[in-house]
Protein backbone atom coordinates (compact mmCIF):
# COMPACT_ATOMS: atom_id res chain seq x y z
CA UNK A 1 0.00 0.00 0.00
CA UNK A 2 2.55 2.68 -1.32
CA UNK A 3 1.80 5.24 -3.58
CA UNK A 4 5.01 4.07 -5.74
CA UNK A 5 4.65 2.80 -8.36
CA UNK A 6 8.57 2.75 -9.59
CA UNK A 7 11.49 1.23 -7.81
CA UNK A 8 15.25 1.37 -8.18
CA UNK A 9 17.55 -1.68 -7.86
CA UNK A 10 18.24 -2.68 -4.40
CA UNK A 11 14.64 -1.38 -3.07
CA UNK A 12 12.77 -3.73 -0.73
CA UNK A 13 10.01 -5.43 -3.12
CA UNK A 14 7.23 -7.39 -4.09
CA UNK A 15 6.95 -9.94 -7.06
CA UNK A 16 3.98 -12.05 -7.99
CA UNK A 17 3.51 -15.12 -10.23
CA UNK A 18 1.77 -18.35 -11.04
CA UNK A 19 3.00 -21.34 -9.78
CA UNK A 20 0.59 -23.52 -11.04
CA UNK A 21 -2.11 -22.99 -13.73
CA UNK A 22 -5.44 -24.93 -12.81
CA UNK A 23 -4.66 -27.41 -15.40
CA UNK A 24 -0.88 -28.27 -13.22
CA UNK A 25 -2.99 -28.16 -9.83
CA UNK A 26 -3.82 -31.18 -7.65
CA UNK A 27 -6.08 -33.41 -8.39
CA UNK A 28 -8.31 -33.14 -5.54
CA UNK A 29 -9.53 -30.00 -5.01
CA UNK A 30 -13.41 -28.21 -4.58
CA UNK A 31 -14.23 -26.82 -7.86
CA UNK A 32 -14.15 -23.56 -6.98
CA UNK A 33 -10.19 -23.68 -5.79
CA UNK A 34 -9.31 -26.22 -8.89
CA UNK A 35 -10.52 -23.29 -11.54
CA UNK A 36 -7.83 -21.34 -10.23
CA UNK A 37 -4.38 -20.66 -10.34
CA UNK A 38 -2.08 -20.89 -7.26
CA UNK A 39 -0.60 -17.59 -7.17
CA UNK A 40 2.36 -16.64 -5.16
CA UNK A 41 3.44 -13.07 -3.20
CA UNK A 42 7.60 -13.09 -1.89
CA UNK A 43 9.49 -10.17 -0.90
CA UNK A 44 13.15 -9.05 -2.38
CA UNK A 45 15.69 -6.73 -3.17
CA UNK A 46 15.20 -5.24 -6.81
CA UNK A 47 17.95 -6.41 -9.07
CA UNK A 48 17.18 -3.64 -11.18
CA UNK A 49 15.02 -0.24 -11.73
CA UNK A 50 11.03 -1.33 -13.29
CA UNK A 51 7.94 -0.05 -12.65
CA UNK A 52 4.85 -1.96 -11.03
CA UNK A 53 3.41 -4.58 -13.53
CA UNK A 54 6.92 -5.07 -15.53
CA UNK A 55 8.91 -8.41 -14.99
CA UNK A 56 11.54 -7.83 -12.11
CA UNK A 57 14.09 -10.39 -10.80
CA UNK A 58 14.56 -10.15 -6.87
CA UNK A 59 17.07 -11.20 -4.33
CA UNK A 60 15.15 -12.86 -1.59
CA UNK A 61 16.19 -12.84 1.72
CA UNK A 62 17.49 -16.64 1.17
CA UNK A 63 19.53 -15.32 -1.53
CA UNK A 64 17.42 -16.90 -3.89
CA UNK A 65 17.20 -14.93 -7.54
CA UNK A 66 13.32 -15.35 -8.07
CA UNK A 67 11.39 -13.66 -10.96
CA UNK A 68 7.64 -12.15 -11.32
CA UNK A 69 5.69 -9.44 -11.53
CA UNK A 70 6.79 -6.73 -9.31
CA UNK A 71 3.70 -6.12 -7.65
CA UNK A 72 4.36 -3.72 -4.38
CA UNK A 73 6.99 -1.36 -3.53
CA UNK A 74 8.40 -1.45 -0.18
CA UNK A 75 5.60 -3.00 0.98
CA UNK A 76 4.24 -2.61 4.18
CA UNK A 77 2.11 -4.26 6.63
CA UNK A 78 -1.68 -2.57 7.72
CA UNK A 79 -3.61 -5.35 9.32
CA UNK A 80 -4.97 -3.39 12.45
CA UNK A 81 -6.93 -4.65 15.92
CA UNK A 82 -10.26 -2.89 14.56
CA UNK A 83 -13.19 -0.94 16.20
CA UNK A 84 -14.61 -2.70 19.62
CA UNK A 85 -16.92 -5.56 19.05
CA UNK A 86 -20.41 -4.47 20.32
CA UNK A 87 -21.43 -7.86 21.41
CA UNK A 88 -18.39 -8.32 23.53
CA UNK A 89 -17.99 -5.60 25.17
CA UNK A 90 -20.66 -6.29 28.16
CA UNK A 91 -18.55 -9.31 28.89
CA UNK A 92 -15.59 -7.67 30.97
CA UNK A 93 -19.03 -5.63 33.43
CA UNK A 94 -21.31 -8.57 33.58
CA UNK A 95 -18.25 -10.99 34.57
CA UNK A 96 -16.81 -8.18 37.12
CA UNK A 97 -19.89 -8.13 38.92
CA UNK A 98 -20.80 -11.39 39.02
CA UNK A 99 -17.53 -12.01 40.82
CA UNK A 100 -18.52 -9.43 43.08
CA UNK A 101 -21.36 -10.93 43.97
CA UNK A 102 -19.93 -14.33 43.88
CA UNK A 103 -16.82 -12.83 46.75
CA UNK A 104 -19.27 -11.00 48.93
CA UNK A 105 -21.69 -13.90 49.30
CA UNK A 106 -18.70 -16.40 50.03
CA UNK A 107 -17.52 -13.62 52.24
CA UNK A 108 -20.90 -13.72 54.07
CA UNK A 109 -20.93 -17.04 54.57
CA UNK A 110 -24.09 -17.65 52.18
CA UNK A 111 -22.93 -20.09 50.17
CA UNK A 112 -22.84 -23.58 51.74
CA UNK A 113 -20.07 -24.61 49.49
CA UNK A 114 -17.94 -21.61 50.38
CA UNK A 115 -15.09 -21.02 52.37
CA UNK A 116 -11.39 -20.16 52.04
CA UNK A 117 -9.43 -21.48 49.40
CA UNK B 1 2.22 -35.65 -19.75
CA UNK B 2 3.46 -35.45 -16.45
CA UNK B 3 2.50 -32.07 -14.79
CA UNK B 4 5.21 -29.94 -12.23
CA UNK B 5 3.40 -30.84 -9.33
CA UNK B 6 3.22 -34.60 -10.38
CA UNK B 7 7.02 -35.03 -11.21
CA UNK B 8 8.09 -33.35 -7.61
CA UNK B 9 5.49 -35.44 -5.38
CA UNK B 10 6.82 -38.88 -7.64
CA UNK B 11 10.08 -37.53 -5.88
CA UNK B 12 9.05 -36.57 -2.89
CA UNK B 13 10.46 -39.60 -0.96
CA UNK B 14 13.71 -39.13 -2.08
CA UNK B 15 13.68 -35.34 -1.74
CA UNK B 16 12.07 -35.60 1.88
CA UNK B 17 15.01 -38.84 2.83
CA UNK B 18 18.01 -35.60 2.20
CA UNK B 19 15.79 -33.28 3.77
CA UNK B 20 14.72 -34.46 6.91
CA UNK B 21 18.32 -35.66 8.19
CA UNK B 22 16.88 -39.18 9.17
CA UNK B 23 15.94 -42.57 7.20
CA UNK B 24 12.12 -43.60 8.38
CA UNK B 25 12.21 -47.07 6.42
CA UNK B 26 14.59 -48.77 9.30
CA UNK B 27 11.58 -48.60 11.48
CA UNK B 28 8.98 -49.93 9.40
CA UNK B 29 7.79 -53.66 10.46
CA UNK B 30 5.06 -54.56 8.32
CA UNK B 31 2.58 -52.70 5.67
CA UNK B 32 0.90 -51.45 8.86
CA UNK B 33 2.81 -51.14 11.76
CA UNK B 34 6.42 -49.50 11.97
CA UNK B 35 8.37 -49.17 15.39
CA UNK B 36 7.23 -45.89 17.03
CA UNK B 37 8.92 -45.32 19.86
CA UNK B 38 12.37 -46.22 18.47
CA UNK B 39 11.81 -43.53 16.08
CA UNK B 40 11.11 -41.19 18.50
CA UNK B 41 14.39 -42.24 20.65
CA UNK B 42 16.63 -42.38 17.33
CA UNK B 43 17.85 -39.15 17.65
CA UNK B 44 19.48 -39.59 20.76
CA UNK B 45 18.25 -37.00 22.91
CA UNK B 46 17.04 -37.44 26.36
CA UNK B 47 14.43 -34.95 27.75
CA UNK B 48 17.27 -33.45 30.12
CA UNK B 49 19.18 -33.00 26.37
CA UNK B 50 16.38 -31.35 25.09
CA UNK B 51 15.98 -29.30 28.49
CA UNK B 52 19.66 -27.62 27.55
CA UNK B 53 19.01 -27.13 24.42
CA UNK B 54 15.72 -25.23 24.78
CA UNK B 55 17.58 -23.69 27.73
CA UNK B 56 20.32 -22.38 25.55
CA UNK B 57 17.73 -21.14 22.91
CA UNK B 58 15.85 -19.13 25.33
CA UNK B 59 12.36 -21.53 25.40
CA UNK B 60 10.71 -22.98 28.00
CA UNK B 61 10.39 -22.03 31.73
CA UNK B 62 7.15 -19.99 30.56
CA UNK B 63 4.99 -19.03 34.08
CA UNK B 64 2.28 -21.11 35.35
CA UNK B 65 -0.64 -19.06 36.87
CA UNK B 66 -3.44 -19.66 38.76
CA UNK B 67 -6.63 -18.30 37.16
CA UNK B 68 -8.53 -17.37 40.37
CA UNK B 69 -11.12 -15.50 38.99
CA UNK B 70 -11.86 -17.50 36.25
CA UNK B 71 -12.46 -20.59 38.88
CA UNK B 72 -14.56 -18.30 40.70
CA UNK B 73 -16.83 -17.54 37.34
CA UNK B 74 -16.77 -20.95 36.96
CA UNK B 75 -17.85 -22.00 40.79
CA UNK B 76 -20.40 -19.32 40.92
CA UNK B 77 -22.13 -21.59 38.20
CA UNK B 78 -21.14 -25.11 39.38
CA UNK B 79 -23.26 -27.18 41.88
CA UNK B 80 -22.26 -27.68 45.05
CA UNK B 81 -18.90 -29.46 45.55
CA UNK B 82 -18.22 -29.10 41.95
CA UNK B 83 -15.69 -26.18 40.15
CA UNK B 84 -12.19 -27.59 39.64
CA UNK B 85 -9.32 -24.95 40.11
CA UNK B 86 -7.87 -23.82 36.61
CA UNK B 87 -4.16 -23.08 35.78
CA UNK B 88 -2.17 -21.94 32.53
CA UNK B 89 0.86 -22.13 31.21
CA UNK B 90 1.26 -19.06 29.63
CA UNK B 91 3.87 -20.27 26.71
CA UNK B 92 3.37 -16.51 25.01
CA UNK B 93 6.07 -16.16 27.22
CA UNK B 94 8.24 -17.76 24.95
CA UNK B 95 10.58 -16.01 22.30
CA UNK B 96 8.76 -15.99 19.43
CA UNK B 97 4.96 -15.97 21.49
CA UNK B 98 3.66 -19.68 21.70
CA UNK B 99 5.02 -23.17 22.44
CA UNK B 100 5.71 -23.91 19.07
CA UNK B 101 9.29 -22.60 20.22
CA UNK B 102 9.57 -25.44 21.96
CA UNK B 103 8.76 -27.78 18.61
CA UNK B 104 11.14 -25.22 16.59
CA UNK B 105 14.09 -25.56 18.49
CA UNK B 106 15.04 -28.96 18.75
CA UNK B 107 14.92 -28.71 14.72
CA UNK B 108 16.94 -26.13 14.23
CA UNK B 109 19.40 -27.29 16.64
CA UNK B 110 19.26 -30.57 14.74
CA UNK B 111 19.41 -28.65 10.96
CA UNK B 112 22.91 -26.82 12.33
CA UNK B 113 24.43 -29.83 14.16
CA UNK B 114 23.86 -31.88 10.71
CA UNK B 115 25.73 -29.01 8.99
CA UNK B 116 22.16 -27.69 6.90
CA UNK B 117 22.65 -23.80 5.13
CA UNK B 118 19.00 -23.02 5.96
CA UNK B 119 15.55 -24.28 6.70
CA UNK B 120 12.09 -24.86 5.32
CA UNK B 121 8.42 -24.76 7.24
CA UNK B 122 5.17 -24.85 5.30
CA UNK B 123 3.30 -23.21 7.95
CA UNK B 124 0.52 -20.54 8.37
CA UNK B 125 0.78 -20.80 11.94
CA UNK B 126 2.76 -19.24 15.03
CA UNK B 127 5.62 -22.69 13.99
CA UNK B 128 6.72 -20.14 10.83
CA UNK B 129 7.51 -17.68 13.60
CA UNK B 130 9.16 -19.60 15.99
CA UNK B 131 11.15 -21.64 13.31
CA UNK B 132 12.22 -18.25 11.79
CA UNK B 133 13.06 -16.98 15.77
CA UNK B 134 15.33 -19.85 16.11
CA UNK B 135 17.27 -19.73 12.65
CA UNK B 136 17.96 -16.27 13.31
CA UNK B 137 19.42 -17.17 16.67
CA UNK B 138 21.58 -20.12 14.98
CA UNK B 139 22.06 -17.64 11.63
CA UNK B 140 20.67 -20.24 9.36
CA UNK B 141 18.82 -19.38 6.40
CA UNK B 142 14.81 -19.59 6.60
CA UNK B 143 11.95 -19.85 3.92
CA UNK B 144 8.60 -19.92 5.34
CA UNK B 145 5.60 -21.16 2.97
CA UNK B 146 1.98 -19.75 4.05
CA UNK B 147 -1.22 -19.96 2.69
CA UNK B 148 -2.16 -16.13 3.00
CA UNK B 149 -4.58 -15.04 0.64
CA UNK B 150 -7.98 -16.53 -1.66
CA UNK B 151 -8.09 -15.85 -4.77
CA UNK B 152 -8.80 -12.30 -4.30
CA UNK B 153 -5.84 -11.44 -2.80
CA UNK B 154 -7.66 -11.31 0.34
CA UNK B 155 -5.57 -12.39 3.57
CA UNK B 156 -6.87 -13.93 6.74
CA UNK B 157 -5.75 -11.16 9.04
CA UNK B 158 -3.89 -13.69 11.74
CA UNK B 159 -1.90 -15.07 8.88
CA UNK B 160 -1.00 -11.89 7.77
CA UNK B 161 0.63 -11.27 11.02
CA UNK B 162 2.28 -14.44 10.67
CA UNK B 163 3.92 -13.09 7.38
CA UNK B 164 5.26 -9.72 9.16
CA UNK B 165 6.43 -12.03 11.77
CA UNK B 166 8.39 -14.32 10.59
CA UNK B 167 9.87 -11.38 7.93
CA UNK B 168 10.62 -9.41 11.40
CA UNK B 169 12.89 -12.75 11.81
CA UNK B 170 14.41 -12.10 8.87
CA UNK B 171 13.05 -15.64 6.93
CA UNK B 172 11.83 -15.24 3.44
CA UNK B 173 8.24 -15.71 3.13
CA UNK B 174 6.25 -17.17 0.12
CA UNK B 175 2.34 -16.20 0.58
CA UNK B 176 0.27 -18.66 -1.46
CA UNK B 177 -3.14 -18.73 -2.42
CA UNK B 178 -5.76 -21.04 -0.80
CA UNK B 179 -4.55 -25.15 -1.58
CA UNK B 180 -2.70 -28.08 0.12
CA UNK B 181 0.14 -27.56 -3.11
CA UNK B 182 1.94 -25.81 -0.88
CA UNK B 183 3.54 -28.86 0.39
CA UNK B 184 4.43 -29.27 -3.31
CA UNK B 185 6.38 -25.76 -3.44
CA UNK B 186 8.02 -26.88 -0.10
CA UNK B 187 9.10 -29.93 -1.25
CA UNK B 188 10.22 -28.03 -4.70
CA UNK B 189 12.13 -25.63 -2.43
CA UNK B 190 13.75 -28.56 -0.48
CA UNK B 191 15.26 -29.69 -3.74
CA UNK B 192 16.16 -26.74 -5.09
CA UNK B 193 18.36 -25.32 -1.74
CA UNK B 194 18.89 -28.72 0.05
CA UNK B 195 17.65 -27.45 3.04
CA UNK B 196 16.54 -29.35 6.28
CA UNK B 197 12.93 -29.81 6.36
CA UNK B 198 11.87 -28.45 9.75
CA UNK B 199 8.60 -30.53 9.73
CA UNK B 200 6.17 -29.91 12.26
CA UNK B 201 5.35 -33.34 12.55
CA UNK B 202 8.86 -35.36 13.06
CA UNK B 203 10.17 -36.90 16.27
CA UNK B 204 12.85 -33.62 16.49
CA UNK B 205 9.52 -31.55 16.71
CA UNK B 206 7.39 -33.52 18.71
CA UNK B 207 10.18 -34.35 21.24
CA UNK B 208 10.08 -30.41 21.89
CA UNK B 209 7.02 -30.56 23.27
CA UNK B 210 7.29 -33.04 25.68
CA UNK B 211 9.50 -30.72 28.00
CA UNK B 212 6.17 -28.59 28.19
CA UNK B 213 4.32 -32.12 29.94
CA UNK B 214 7.76 -32.14 32.38
CA UNK B 215 7.32 -28.77 33.54
CA UNK B 216 3.45 -29.04 34.10
CA UNK B 217 3.78 -31.98 36.35
CA UNK B 218 6.53 -30.35 38.16
CA UNK B 219 5.31 -26.98 38.29
CA UNK B 220 1.97 -27.91 39.71
CA UNK B 221 3.28 -30.48 42.10
CA UNK B 222 4.96 -27.70 43.70
CA UNK B 223 2.22 -25.58 43.64
CA UNK B 224 -0.45 -28.03 44.70
CA UNK B 225 1.69 -31.28 45.76
CA UNK B 226 0.61 -33.71 43.05
CA UNK B 227 0.42 -33.80 39.07
CA UNK B 228 -2.41 -32.26 37.83
CA UNK B 229 -5.84 -33.85 37.38
CA UNK B 230 -7.04 -33.03 33.63
CA UNK B 231 -4.65 -31.35 31.04
CA UNK B 232 -6.30 -29.64 27.85
CA UNK B 233 -4.69 -28.86 25.18
CA UNK B 234 -5.30 -27.13 22.26
CA UNK B 235 -5.29 -29.73 19.20
CA UNK B 236 -4.95 -29.13 15.14
CA UNK B 237 -2.42 -31.67 13.93
CA UNK B 238 -2.07 -33.41 17.51
CA UNK B 239 1.77 -32.56 18.41
CA UNK B 240 0.75 -30.62 21.34
CA UNK B 241 -1.66 -32.79 22.52
CA UNK B 242 1.21 -36.08 21.79
CA UNK B 243 4.28 -34.21 23.26
CA UNK B 244 2.39 -32.75 25.79
CA UNK B 245 0.88 -36.18 26.64
CA UNK B 246 4.24 -37.43 26.81
CA UNK B 247 6.24 -35.27 28.80
CA UNK B 248 3.54 -35.67 31.13
CA UNK B 249 3.91 -39.44 31.68
CA UNK B 250 7.69 -39.09 31.68
CA UNK B 251 7.62 -36.89 34.60
CA UNK B 252 5.45 -39.77 35.90
CA UNK B 253 1.95 -37.64 35.86
CA UNK B 254 0.54 -40.95 34.74
CA UNK B 255 -2.61 -40.41 36.06
CA UNK B 256 -3.52 -37.22 34.06
CA UNK B 257 -6.25 -37.29 31.81
CA UNK B 258 -5.84 -35.82 28.45
CA UNK B 259 -8.14 -33.47 27.29
CA UNK B 260 -7.73 -32.20 23.35
CA UNK B 261 -9.78 -29.79 22.30
CA UNK B 262 -10.54 -28.21 19.11
CA UNK B 263 -12.82 -24.94 17.41
CA UNK B 264 -15.43 -26.73 15.69
CA UNK B 265 -15.72 -26.18 12.13
CA UNK B 266 -17.54 -28.78 10.33
CA UNK B 267 -18.80 -28.28 7.55
CA UNK B 268 -16.11 -25.99 5.93
CA UNK B 269 -13.88 -27.40 3.48
CA UNK B 270 -9.92 -26.54 4.07
CA UNK B 271 -8.76 -26.51 0.54
CA UNK B 272 -11.95 -24.17 -0.59
CA UNK B 273 -11.28 -20.71 -1.91
CA UNK B 274 -15.07 -19.77 -0.75
CA UNK B 275 -14.64 -20.99 2.82
CA UNK B 276 -10.79 -20.22 3.44
CA UNK B 277 -11.70 -16.15 4.34
CA UNK B 278 -15.07 -17.41 6.54
CA UNK B 279 -13.34 -19.48 9.25
CA UNK B 280 -12.14 -17.39 12.00
CA UNK B 281 -9.55 -19.69 13.36
CA UNK B 282 -6.56 -20.65 11.24
CA UNK B 283 -5.61 -23.53 13.63
CA UNK B 284 -7.00 -25.74 16.78
CA UNK B 285 -9.81 -26.42 14.98
CA UNK B 286 -11.40 -30.01 13.79
CA UNK B 287 -10.72 -29.13 10.15
CA UNK B 288 -7.13 -30.47 11.29
CA UNK B 289 -8.07 -32.01 14.30
CA UNK B 290 -9.59 -35.16 13.01
CA UNK B 291 -8.26 -35.70 9.78
CA UNK B 292 -4.66 -35.94 11.55
CA UNK B 293 -5.62 -37.70 14.41
CA UNK B 294 -8.19 -40.34 12.21
CA UNK B 295 -4.75 -40.80 9.88
CA UNK B 296 -1.43 -38.95 10.88
CA UNK B 297 0.75 -40.08 8.30
CA UNK B 298 -1.03 -37.95 5.71
CA UNK B 299 1.64 -35.33 7.28
CA UNK B 300 4.91 -34.55 5.12
CA UNK B 301 7.41 -37.20 7.10
CA UNK B 302 6.68 -40.81 6.13
CA UNK B 303 5.53 -41.82 9.67
CA UNK B 304 4.02 -38.94 11.79
CA UNK B 305 5.35 -38.32 15.79
CA UNK B 306 2.48 -36.57 16.67
CA UNK B 307 -0.61 -39.78 16.90
CA UNK B 308 -2.75 -38.44 18.84
CA UNK B 309 -4.68 -40.81 19.73
CA UNK B 310 -2.27 -42.93 21.48
CA UNK B 311 -2.71 -40.24 24.59
CA UNK B 312 -6.06 -38.85 23.92
CA UNK B 313 -8.76 -39.79 26.73
CA UNK B 314 -11.51 -37.43 25.67
CA UNK B 315 -11.78 -34.99 22.68
CA UNK B 316 -14.15 -31.50 23.12
CA UNK B 317 -14.82 -29.18 20.71
CA UNK B 318 -16.19 -25.56 21.34
CA UNK B 319 -17.85 -23.18 18.98
CA UNK B 320 -15.74 -19.99 17.99
CA UNK B 321 -18.17 -17.29 19.64
CA UNK B 322 -17.62 -19.30 23.21
CA UNK B 323 -13.71 -18.74 21.98
CA UNK B 324 -14.13 -15.12 21.59
CA UNK B 325 -16.00 -14.94 24.52
CA UNK B 326 -13.37 -16.52 26.73
CA UNK B 327 -10.53 -14.67 25.13
CA UNK B 328 -12.32 -11.19 26.25
CA UNK B 329 -12.97 -12.65 29.44
CA UNK B 330 -9.84 -13.56 30.41
CA UNK B 331 -8.49 -9.84 29.73
CA UNK B 332 -11.13 -8.31 31.21
CA UNK B 333 -11.24 -11.19 34.69
CA UNK B 334 -7.30 -12.31 34.43
CA UNK B 335 -5.23 -9.61 33.00
CA UNK B 336 -4.18 -12.41 30.30
CA UNK B 337 -4.51 -10.80 27.29
CA UNK B 338 -3.15 -13.89 24.46
CA UNK B 339 -4.56 -14.54 21.09
CA UNK B 340 -7.81 -16.85 20.42
CA UNK B 341 -6.68 -19.96 19.50
CA UNK B 342 -4.61 -20.87 22.10
CA UNK B 343 -7.74 -20.20 24.38
CA UNK B 344 -9.80 -22.60 22.71
CA UNK B 345 -8.03 -25.08 25.61
CA UNK B 346 -9.45 -22.50 27.97
CA UNK B 347 -12.63 -22.35 27.15
CA UNK B 348 -13.15 -26.17 27.05
CA UNK B 349 -11.54 -25.82 30.27
CA UNK B 350 -14.44 -23.81 31.69
CA UNK B 351 -16.72 -26.22 30.68
CA UNK B 352 -15.18 -28.92 31.84
CA UNK B 353 -14.29 -27.72 35.40
CA UNK B 354 -17.88 -26.74 36.14
CA UNK B 355 -18.45 -30.63 36.32
CA UNK B 356 -15.11 -31.74 38.27
CA UNK B 357 -15.16 -31.84 41.95
CA UNK B 358 -13.59 -28.36 43.18
CA UNK B 359 -10.54 -30.34 44.45
CA UNK B 360 -9.63 -31.39 40.71
CA UNK B 361 -7.12 -29.02 39.13
CA UNK B 362 -7.26 -28.26 35.07
CA UNK B 363 -3.98 -27.18 33.50
CA UNK B 364 -4.37 -25.11 29.88
CA UNK B 365 -1.21 -25.77 28.45
CA UNK B 366 -0.54 -22.94 26.36
CA UNK B 367 -1.43 -19.37 25.58
CA UNK B 368 0.09 -17.59 22.28
CA UNK B 369 0.56 -13.91 21.90
CA UNK B 370 -2.05 -11.58 20.32
CA UNK B 371 -1.86 -8.64 18.70
CA UNK B 372 -3.14 -6.22 15.19
CA UNK B 373 -4.46 -9.28 13.24
CA UNK B 374 -3.99 -12.00 15.53
CA UNK B 375 -6.71 -10.26 18.06
CA UNK B 376 -10.11 -11.30 18.66
CA UNK B 377 -11.53 -8.14 17.77
CA UNK B 378 -9.42 -7.80 14.54
CA UNK B 379 -11.07 -11.73 13.55
CA UNK B 380 -14.51 -10.53 14.31
CA UNK B 381 -14.20 -7.29 12.10
CA UNK B 382 -12.63 -9.60 9.48
CA UNK B 383 -15.55 -11.90 9.84
CA UNK B 384 -17.94 -9.62 9.60
CA UNK B 385 -16.22 -8.45 6.45
CA UNK B 386 -16.38 -11.29 4.70
CA UNK B 387 -20.17 -11.21 5.03
CA UNK B 388 -20.64 -13.84 8.96
CA UNK B 389 -22.62 -12.72 10.98
CA UNK B 390 -21.81 -12.18 14.18
CA UNK B 391 -24.32 -11.85 17.44
CA UNK B 392 -25.69 -12.15 20.86
CA UNK B 393 -27.18 -15.26 22.02
CA UNK B 394 -26.74 -19.26 22.42
CA UNK B 395 -23.70 -20.98 21.02
CA UNK B 396 -26.04 -23.87 19.89
CA UNK B 397 -26.83 -21.30 17.10
CA UNK B 398 -23.20 -21.17 15.94
CA UNK B 399 -23.03 -22.12 12.15
CA UNK B 400 -19.00 -22.17 10.95
CA UNK B 401 -18.84 -19.94 7.97
CA UNK B 402 -22.20 -18.54 8.45
CA UNK B 403 -22.53 -17.37 12.26
CA UNK B 404 -20.74 -16.49 15.28
CA UNK B 405 -22.56 -16.76 18.36
CA UNK B 406 -20.67 -14.46 21.50
CA UNK B 407 -22.32 -16.14 24.59
CA UNK B 408 -24.72 -14.19 26.51
CA UNK B 409 -23.85 -16.00 30.37
CA UNK B 410 -20.99 -18.13 31.20
CA UNK B 411 -23.06 -20.75 31.71
CA UNK B 412 -23.92 -20.97 27.91
CA UNK B 413 -20.56 -22.30 27.77
CA UNK B 414 -20.89 -26.02 26.74
CA UNK B 415 -18.07 -27.81 25.09
CA UNK B 416 -19.06 -31.26 23.16
CA UNK B 417 -17.70 -34.63 23.18
CA UNK B 418 -16.77 -35.84 19.62
CA UNK B 419 -16.64 -39.46 19.66
CA UNK B 420 -13.39 -40.98 19.96
CA UNK B 421 -14.76 -44.40 19.68
CA UNK B 422 -15.38 -43.62 16.26
CA UNK B 423 -12.13 -42.02 15.60
CA UNK B 424 -10.33 -44.82 16.73
CA UNK B 425 -12.78 -47.20 14.23
CA UNK B 426 -11.68 -44.41 11.20
CA UNK B 427 -7.82 -44.84 12.38
CA UNK B 428 -7.91 -48.39 12.02
CA UNK B 429 -10.06 -47.97 8.20
CA UNK B 430 -7.00 -45.56 6.86
CA UNK B 431 -4.50 -48.14 8.63
CA UNK B 432 -5.61 -50.87 6.77
CA UNK B 433 -6.22 -49.19 3.69
CA UNK B 434 -2.22 -48.75 3.18
CA UNK B 435 -1.78 -52.14 3.06
CA UNK B 436 -2.39 -54.34 -0.08
CA UNK B 437 -5.35 -55.96 -1.19
CA UNK B 438 -5.49 -58.97 1.09
CA UNK B 439 -3.26 -58.55 3.28
CA UNK B 440 -4.19 -59.68 6.58
CA UNK B 441 -3.30 -58.40 9.80
CA UNK B 442 -0.90 -60.60 11.80
CA UNK B 443 -1.18 -60.26 15.58
CA UNK B 444 1.91 -58.09 16.07
CA UNK B 445 -0.27 -55.37 13.73
CA UNK B 446 -2.93 -55.35 15.51
CA UNK B 447 -0.84 -55.01 18.91
CA UNK B 448 0.25 -52.11 16.75
CA UNK B 449 -3.09 -50.54 16.58
CA UNK B 450 -3.96 -51.17 19.74
CA UNK B 451 -1.02 -49.01 21.13
CA UNK B 452 -1.59 -45.90 18.59
CA UNK B 453 -5.34 -45.79 19.56
CA UNK B 454 -5.22 -46.23 23.37
CA UNK B 455 -7.08 -49.55 23.04
CA UNK B 456 -6.60 -52.88 23.37
CA UNK B 457 -6.28 -56.39 20.69
CA UNK B 458 -9.56 -56.92 21.27
CA UNK B 459 -11.48 -53.70 20.73
CA UNK B 460 -9.02 -53.17 17.40
CA UNK B 461 -9.85 -57.10 16.47
CA UNK B 462 -13.97 -56.18 16.87
CA UNK B 463 -13.32 -52.85 14.74
CA UNK B 464 -11.67 -54.92 12.01
CA UNK B 465 -14.03 -57.23 12.08
CA UNK B 466 -17.12 -54.80 11.44
CA UNK B 467 -15.07 -53.30 8.57
CA UNK B 468 -14.79 -56.64 7.14
CA UNK B 469 -18.88 -56.79 7.27
CA UNK B 470 -19.11 -53.05 6.02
Amino acid sequence: MTDATRCNAGDWVEVERVLLEPADRSKNLPPETAEKPLRMWIKGFAQAAGAVGEAMTIETMSGRMVEGTLSAINPGYFHTFGNPIPELVHVGVDLRARLAEYHSAQAAGANAEGGER
Amino acid sequence: MATRFDAIMARRGEIMLKALGMDYSEFEQSPIAFDYEGMMAAHGYSLQDIVAIQTKAGVGNTPLLELRNLTDVVRSMSAPGKGARIFVKDEAANMAGAFKDRRASVSIHVAKEKGYEGVIAATSGNYGAAVSSQAARYGLKCIIVQETFDSRHIGQPEIVEKSRICEAFGAEVIQLTVGPELFFHMVELLDLTGYFAASLYSSFGVSGIETLGLEIADEMTALTGAPPTHCVITHAGGGNTTGTARGLKRAGATDTQIISASVDLSGLHMASDNDFNRKSFTTGHTGFGVPFATWPDRADVPRNAARSLRYIDRYLTVTQGEVFYITEAMSKIEGLERGPAGNTAMTAAVSLARDLPREATVVVQETEYTGAGKHHWAQLNFAREMGVEVRRGDPTDNAPGKVIVIPERPEQIQAKDFDVARMRTSYVRNALKQAPQGYAPTAADIAFLAADTNSDAAAVEAIVATLKEA
